[in-house]
């Protein structure tokens, strides 16, 4: 049992995952998930934003064969399955792109950006890529 | 107050491991404690005790050995994003260990504030 198992009282935090940008280019978006799939089995109350450049990682049929790197963007719909049920998509950033949450290869909550920053507040730990 | 501490860029190439050094002996020379430093991303750079810089500038991997092992604060790689990048234990700098992600989220239950460096 690790040292963090046995710390007495559960602890609940809030964990906020805010993604910013392209999901290709830097290595941000990929390692970003990989951060938030280890973290949906710690039991917290965790959220992931999507804004900016960052709502493309979500675009439907993405090809990558071109570039020859991994497409990721079907890991996104394990987020369910892991539990996590708060992704918050920045309702600006999507139309300044000319996509609506159907675009987008999971649900989502389209939300504005004022509307954000008051989650966002709310937050214990917000670790943003 | 105890502060944990992410680093997501690499030594040189950005300031963030800097800003994150100056930060962290701020934070021990007020008397606040570090439960941990995690280095992710391209941070994980910050670990390779191959680095080798030119002698009239700074060695941050040197200094957050340094820093570490002398205030017995936790230094953790994190093992995927280290492993891509050829980060192993044979290149491991003193005060550095190599552990999961687990070990982040950990980081920002245990401690009052998870700080973020990166770009």
């Amino acid at each position: 049992m690790e040292e963090w198992e046995e710390s007495g009282p559960e602890v609940v935090k809030r964990f906020m995952y805010v993604n910013r940008r392209a999901p290709y280019g830097t290595i941000y978006a990929l390692e970003c998930l990989e951060v938030v799939l280890v973290a949906a089995a710690f039991d917290q109350d965790v959220s992931v934003v999507f804004m900016d450049d960052g709502v493309c990682q979500l675009k439907k049929n993405q090809d990558t064969t071109g570039i020859g790197m991994k497409n990721f963007s079907k890991t996104y719909g394990a987020l369910d399955d892991y539990d996590v049920e708060k992704i918050y998509v920045e309702k600006e950033a999507l139309d300044a792109r000319g996509l609506t949450a159907e675009d987008l290869v999971i649900p989502v909550e389209v939300i504005a950006a004022v509307d954000l920053r008051e989650i966002m507040a709310q937050q214990d730990v917000v670790i943003s890529s | 107050m105890k502060f944990g501490i992410l680093i997501n860029e690499g030594p040189f190439t950005h300031q963030a491991s800097d800003s994150a050094y100056r930060f962290a002996e701020a934070v021990l020379a007020r008397g606040h404690e570090i439960y941990r430093v995690f280095f992710y991303n391209d941070g994980v750079y910050n670990s390779n005790k191959l680095s080798e810089p030119q002698t009239d500038d700074r060695n941050l991997v040197a200094l957050w050995s340094k820093l570490g092992t002398e205030n017995g604060i936790d230094l953790v790689v994190c093992i995927a994003a280290a492993l891509r990048r050829g980060i192993k234990d044979e290149v491991l700098e003193e005060g550095f260990r190599i552990s999961g992600l687990g070990q982040l989220v950990e980081a920002g239950i245990q401690a009052d504030r998870l700080v973020v460096f990166g770009d």
